[in-house]
Formats: structure tokens, C-alpha cells, sequence
């Protein structure tokens, strides 16, 4: 499965979901994208934006402060 | 009773069928009557129903209202709703690109020497002191690499999102198409409700 990463750290709401969304049209159904994010509010807008969205957080981490989510792309 | 009726086998079959046809019919004609009704009830339903829609009356113009009203707008619009945002009073001022006095009446020149020159020069709603309050505001929030009011309204801009100055208020306050950003719509108060009727989201800033 590809993947397309996109780094949205030092960046504050609401420009990491305006950048998911930006790069989530140009991806084929089936492809990963992995965001790294700081943004404090990350976990939480993320997971809203997949709901709303209907694609699939397959999974989120976060060390220390930098917090990583791979959204696959499947609608 | 009692008479004997004599009949043939296809006299019979015919008599049958003609029967079953006429019941037939008459369920049908029942079935597609219903179905016209469904039909047109689904078509109240779907024009009635709100679509994936947010709308914005932006009436206040200060840098934190407006940022507040940018964010959502630019947030919404990311989450694939379509948004329209409706610019009114005070809230003109974040489609300002420029100002001029040449052609107003005197009070429309008053109001223009008093309004902010556009979203660049907005003062904040607390803790203005004397314009003090924005550049620190600004000082901050660059800091922190949070987008400019200036950007966010650009970026709105950019991802299509409908924005509309109220002509009502523009008369009042004296501004001009000329003083406004290309590309914006122009409307009234039924520009608005027509939009928001047709909203899951309606917000006043």
C-alpha cells in the first residue's frame, strides 16, 4: 500500500485539517497518508475530520508532543 | 339457482382472464397513485432538506471576531462543506481592500476617516489600549505561527468560500464596490436566509 506523508508540525488549528483535506483530494482510495502534527488539538480534529470525512483512521500516536495519524483514504 | 349454464373450456379462460386483469388494473392504478404520493413527499423532503452547508453573518470587525469567523469558515470549508459568509456593519471591514473619500457625501466621508482601513488595521475587542492591543495581538500570534488575519482571509478566498457584502449596510456606511475585494457577491437579508435555510450550520459574529 503507498503512502504520502505530510508534516503539519508548528502548525496551529485550523491549517493542519485545511492541509489533510488539501492532500487528501489529490490521493487515490487506498493510499495512507501519515500526518506529524504538534498542534495541541490534533488528536481531537483529526479524529473529527475522519468522521465527518468518511475515511479511516488506522492509527495515532504521539511522542513527546509530536503526534503522528496515518488516515487511509477509502472513500 | 339451478339453471344450468353451459360454457366452454376457452369462453372460460377468456372470462378468467378478463377478470384478473380488471383486478389487476385496479391494484395497479392504487400502487402507482401511492407511488406519485411517496414521490412527491420525497421531493418536499430533499428540497426542504438542509445540505452540507455553514453560514456565517460576520457582523462584528474586530481582529479576534474576525479570526474566530475566519477559522470557522476556513475549518468548514475543509471538511467539505460548502460555506457562505455574509458581511454586514462592521464586519465590511474584512473585505476592505482600500478606502477613498473622492464622490461621498460629508457623513459618509466621516465614517470612512473612522473605519479601520481594512483587515490588516483592525483594533481587537478587549484590551485594544489605543491600537497597543493589536500589535501584540499580532506580535503574539506570530510567535505561536498562527496564521494572519490577512492570510486566513486570503485562504478563504482560495478554498471557494461564498462571501457576500450586504448592500443595505455598504449604503450606510458609505462603501463602495470599488473599496471591497473582487470576486465577492453582493446581496440582502433574503441572500442570507436563502443560504441559511438550506444550512446544518448558521452562525452570527
Amino acid at each position: 500500500m503507498s503512502n504520502v506523508d505530510l508534516d503539519c508540525k508548528g502548525l496551529n488549528c485550523p491549517m493542519p485539517i485545511v492541509k489533510i483535506s488539501r492532500a487528501m483530494k489529490e490521493l487515490q482510495t487506498g493510499v495512507t497518508l501519515t500526518v506529524t502534527a504538534s498542534d495541541p488539538s490534533f488528536k481531537a480534529d483529526v479524529e473529527a475530520w475522519v468522521r465527518k470525512m468518511n475515511q479511516k483512521l488506522t492509527s495515532f500516536t504521539d511522542t513527546a508532543g509530536i503526534q503522528t495519524a496515518v488516515i487511509e483514504k477509502i472513500s | 339457482m339451478g339453471d344450468n349454464i353451459t360454457i366452454s373450456q376457452s369462453e372460460l379462460i377468456a372470462l378468467v382472464n378478463q377478470l384478473v386483469d380488471q383486478k389487476v388494473n385496479a391494484r395497479l392504478a392504487d400502487v402507482e397513485a401511492s407511488l406519485k404520493s411517496i414521490q412527491g413527499t420525497v421531493g418536499t423532503l430533499s428540497e426542504n432538506c438542509p445540505e452540507d452547508r455553514a453560514t456565517l453573518v460576520v457582523f462584528s470587525g474586530e481582529m479576534d471576531t474576525l479570526f474566530a469567523a475566519f477559522t470557522i469558515a476556513v475549518g468548514a470549508a475543509s471538511m467539505g462543506m460548502e460555506v457562505s459568509m455574509f458581511f454586514t456593519f462592521w464586519g465590511l471591514t474584512a473585505l476592505r481592500k482600500d478606502k477613498t473619500f473622492s464622490g461621498k457625501a460629508v457623513g459618509e466621508k466621516m465614517v470612512a476617516m473612522m473605519l479601520p482601513n481594512g483587515p490588516h488595521a483592525v483594533p481587537t475587542s478587549r484590551m485594544n489600549m489605543a491600537g497597543m492591543g493589536p500589535l501584540f495581538f499580532k506580535y503574539l500570534m506570530a510567535q505561536r505561527n498562527i496564521e494572519s488575519l490577512p492570510n486566513m482571509i486570503a485562504l478563504a478566498q482560495e478554498l471557494g468560500i461564498k462571501m457576500v457584502a450586504c448592500e443595505m449596510s455598504m449604503g450606510v456606511m458609505g462603501v463602495t464596490r470599488a473599496e471591497l475585494l473582487d470576486d465577492i457577491d453582493y446581496g440582502g437579508v433574503a441572500t442570507y436566509l436563502g443560504d441559511a435555510a438550506k444550512s446544518k450550520i448558521t452562525l452570527f459574529v
